[in-house]
């Protein structure tokens, strides 16, 4: 009995009908988890996996049709009757799902939410279900659960939603738990915990867990198996040693070799660094292209007052790379406006080219402008849907070179396609229909096309998958290299900056916590904070990640000792 | 698609416009039945009320008492009322109003409430909140009651009935606008614009303005159905446009006094034509709402 598997799909295909046909999503999907191990569903955006995971728990949208079977605990999933699914779900499987935000209701108080899912499955009473809530919030690590319990959502931070979210998936001891992408959209050093709470609790209880996820580093760190998945069909499946370390299939190959790896430093740091380093500066002699000193921002006044960014000092020079990492809500964002124009500091000096922001006025002003390129997150929000791609890109030309004509600007357009390398055929098309690595170059090319002197990239490549990610970034060197900018780039990806940046200012919570030569500061850091930040992140090298994780519980039971 | 060499376009070519939004919207229109019967039929209508009087001329200013309160026949299809006017050629002068003020009084409502709603929603801070207290201030007071103290105070003509109505119905658009507004104006593209130095009226003109088309187009189709019902209630109230001159609401009014003496060609046609052009109207607004939804696929 222990080892019949929890989970059983067998050839389970699974099609979309929509307004331009029908979509084969999954086709011939074969996998199995065994009561007690991790299996991860690894793949790239379109891959499929999340697909598989909602069709092993019966909750495909109404336009889709699910083939083949899956077996949940005996159970057959696959056309089974709602009134069945709904007895199955909660209790033998659960899901935990990516974004804590919204799968928790903001009205009800957590411990009710917990309670409910309870009492849906268990014949319990009221105060008994609560008192188990309050037993789950401490199973999953909330400190101080009696009084935690009537809180509502928003008083919780997002990993403690999180935990939330787990211990309603595990309140009615499942025997299969789906996670997808259940630490994507959190913080390194929270995914770090969330993944070790995962972790105890299915070693714990014996429960299966099937993690979809893209994210190479949660796989190494998490999972016993892994299947990985392209274009709706499973290309490879083994032990995660093997298939991470030793893979077989060109595709697995390809997709281990976009990952950016942190490196890590074999030892301790060592020597203190030199004082050229602390300094904000790191070229002496010219004049940074954008330079902020002692740049406060506070939002909003009086006791509500939020200070994003206390007192913050960065530049950057010609040429050079300055990677702003830290974790959500530590400001880089804001810094990275303020260099913009976008946002005013309430107090400090920004300035651009060397001249004062707040004393450019008008022309001058826009002048300045015209020096800057922009690069924002978002691949779908970047470009207008109603314009062209033509006219995307031309939007700065119309806006700083008015008298150019249409013969030059579709000149000029063509460069700049050819510099990102898109096809020049591109032009004409409707943003729409392109991938998001190819909207991101997009973005770049309307960046580059005045020539600026400086771009400033918030996360630009954080939506995209890694192989998207690789290219987006080797055509964005390639082009500094050639162009010569001075590049400000925002990331919570310490792999992607270590990689990309010379240099690289850490910060939190409205400070700049260190900042250096990526070498430097990144290999031996000085500050407390910047280490755990290195020791939370996950390398996609299972036995490496082992140590790390070894070595990370251990100094983290260090300080709390 | 990525190895097709392209055609080279003649180099001072205007750079293209892409157009495969609107030709998407246009196929899901089509694939809407309702809509697109919504469509024909407010075709149909117009045409009825604006061409219909050369093809069926009838005589609509003097009175013919003794032709009065006829039911139908062949020579008038729809009877006629109290005072001998053909009723088939009544409901094309009447229709003629409800028409023109209902779509006049919609477009003005929504050109109105598009001005105040991206004014408040792009400027945001405490001109937002001023404009928005406007609104939640007019919203609260009901607009029939408005309508009927100003109809009652100034006994308004056709153009005075098209700004009184505009002015009563300008709110909910402006509400609906300001929200679009609000998250325009922090899309990416619009940052962007912003950080390399483009003016605020470019991110109007440019983003703005047309990324709420469809919001403004869906908005117009249903605030003109609103307003000829209003014009329907105010005219059958007796407040509306006076004799001769009438309207579909003010048929409906004249002739309720004759329902008791089974004159059912009286009420009937005038109700049976409001009743079919809101719901024209509605249906093509929910077919253009259909359309436009991106967010649906």
């Amino acid at each position: 009995m222990t080892n019949e598997p929890i989970l059983r799909t067998t050839d389970l295909g699974v099609s979309f009908s929509t307004e331009s046909g029908t979509v084969d999503a999954v086709r011939g999907v074969s996998l199995s988890v065994a009561p007690g191990e991790t299996l991860a569903l690894v793949g790239e955006s379109g891959s499929g996996k999340s697909t598989v995971a909602l069709a092993a728990m019966g909750l495909l949208s109404g336009n889709a049709t699910a083939s083949g079977s899956a077996v949940v605990a005996g159970h057959e999933v696959v056309g089974a009757a709602e009134p069945a699914l709904r007895a199955l779900r909660g209790s033998t499987v659960s899901m935990v799902f990516q974004e804590p935000a919204t799968a928790l209701d903001p009205l009800t108080r957590v411990g009710a939410q917990i309670a409910e899912v309870i009492r849906n499955h268990r014949d319990v009473s009221a105060s008994a279900a609560a008192a188990e809530a309050v037993d789950l919030l401490r199973r999953v690590g909330i400190p101080d659960p009696e009084s935690r319990t009537r809180s509502f959502p928003f008083q919780l931070s997002g990993g403690q939603r999180q935990r939330v979210v787990i211990a309603m998936a595990i309140a009615n001891a499942p025997k299969l738990l789906i996670a997808d992408e259940p630490t994507t959209a959190l913080d390194v050093t929270v995914q770090a915990e969330i993944l070790e709470l995962l972790r105890a609790l299915a070693v714990e209880t014996g429960t299966g867990v099937l993690l979809v996820t893209h994210n190479m580093g949660v796989v190494a760190d998490f999972a016993d198996r892994v299947a990985v998945m392209l274009q709706g069909e499973i290309v490879e499946t083994g032990g995660v040693e093997d298939v991470l370390l030793r893979p077989e299939h060109e595709y697995t190959k390809r997709l281990l070799a976009a990952v950016p790896r942190l490196d890590v430093a074999g030892d301790r740091p060592a020597a203190p660094v030199t004082d050229a380093e602390t300094k904000p500066a790191g070229r002496p002699g010219a004049a940074p292209v954008v330079d902020l000193r002692d740049v406060s921002v506070t939002f909003g006044r009086g006791a509500r007052a939020v200070h994003a960014l206390a007192g913050i000092d960065i530049a950057v020079h010609a040429g050079e790379t300055v990677g702003l990492v830290g974790e959500s809500g530590s400001g880089k964002s804001t810094a990275a406006r303020v260099a913009l124009g976008l946002i005013k500091p309430t107090s400090g000096t920004v300035s651009l080219f060397g001249q004062d922001l707040r004393t450019a006025k008008g022309r001058d002003r826009r002048a300045l402008r015209s020096g800057i390129g922009v690069v924002l997150q978002d691949p779908v929000a970047s470009l207008d849907a109603r314009m062209s791609v033509a006219e995307c890109i031309a939007e700065p030309l119309a806006v700083h070179r008015r008298g150019m004509s249409s013969a030059d600007r579709r000149r000029r357009i063509d460069e700049v396609l050819d510099a990102v390398r898109l096809p020049r055929t591109l032009a004409s098309r409707a943003p729409r229909e392109l991938s998001g690595g190819q909207r991101q170059r997009v973005s770049l090319a309307r960046a580059l096309v005045l020539e600026p002197r400086l771009l400033v990239a918030d996360e630009p490549t954080s939506a995209l998958d890694v192989s998207v990610q690789e290219t987006v970034l080797e055509v964005l060197g390639e082009l500094q290299d050639d162009l010569g900018f001075a590049c400000l780039f925002v990331s919570h990806d310490l792999a992607v900056v270590q990689h990309f940046a010379e240099r690289v200012v850490v910060m939190r919570q409205g400070i700049v916590e260190e900042q250096g030569t990526t070498g430097t500061t990144l290999l031996h850091p000085t500050t407390d904070y910047t280490r755990r930040l290195l020791a939370a992140v996950p390398v996609p090298d299972p036995v490496l990640q082992r140590q790390r994780r070894t070595e990370r519980l251990a100094s983290l039971a260090a300080v709390t000792a | 698609m990525t190895a097709v060499q392209m055609a080279p376009e003649a180099p001072g070519a205007p750079v293209t416009v892409a157009a495969t939004g609107f030709r998407l919207a246009a196929r899901r229109f089509r694939g809407n039945t309702l809509a697109v019967i919504g469509l024909a039929l407010i075709v149909v209508i117009v045409l009825f009320c604006f061409v219909g009087p050369f093809v069926y001329p009838t005589d609509q200013t003097h009175t013919l008492l003794e032709q009065a309160n006829q039911g139908p026949s062949a020579a008038h299809w729809l009877g006629t009322d109290a005072v001998g006017h053909d009723v088939l050629g009544r409901l094309m002068y009447g229709g003629k109003v409800s028409l023109m003020v209902g779509i006049a009084a919609g477009v003005l409502a929504t050109v109105v409430g598009t001005l105040w709603g991206s004014v408040a929603g792009y400027v945001g801070g405490w001109v937002d909140a001023l404009m928005m207290r406007v609104v939640d201030a007019g919203i609260a007071i009901p607009a029939l009651f408005i309508l009927l103290v100003i109809s009652a105070i100034t006994n308004p003509g056709v153009g005075g009935l098209i700004v009184i109505l505009g002015l009563v119905s300008w709110l909910v658009p402006s509400r609906l606008i300001r929200a679009e507004t609000l998250t325009l104006k922090n899309r990416d593209y619009v940052l962007t614009l912003r950080a390399i130095g483009g003016s605020h009226a470019r991110a109007i003109g440019k983003h703005l303005l047309p990324n709420s088309v469809s919001t403004i187009v869906v908005a117009a189709t249903f605030q003109v159905a609103d307003a000829i019902l209003l014009v329907a209630y105010v005219s059958y109230l007796g407040l509306g446009v006076q004799p001769p001159a009438t309207d579909w609401g003010g048929m409906l009014s004249a002739g309720l006094t004759a329902a008791y003496s089974g004159h059912w060609w009286l009420i009937v046609p005038p109700g049976l034509a409001v009743i079919l052009v809101v719901c024209a109207f509605n249906a093509v607004g929910d077919g253009l709402r259909d359309a436009f939804d991106v967010r649906g696929r």
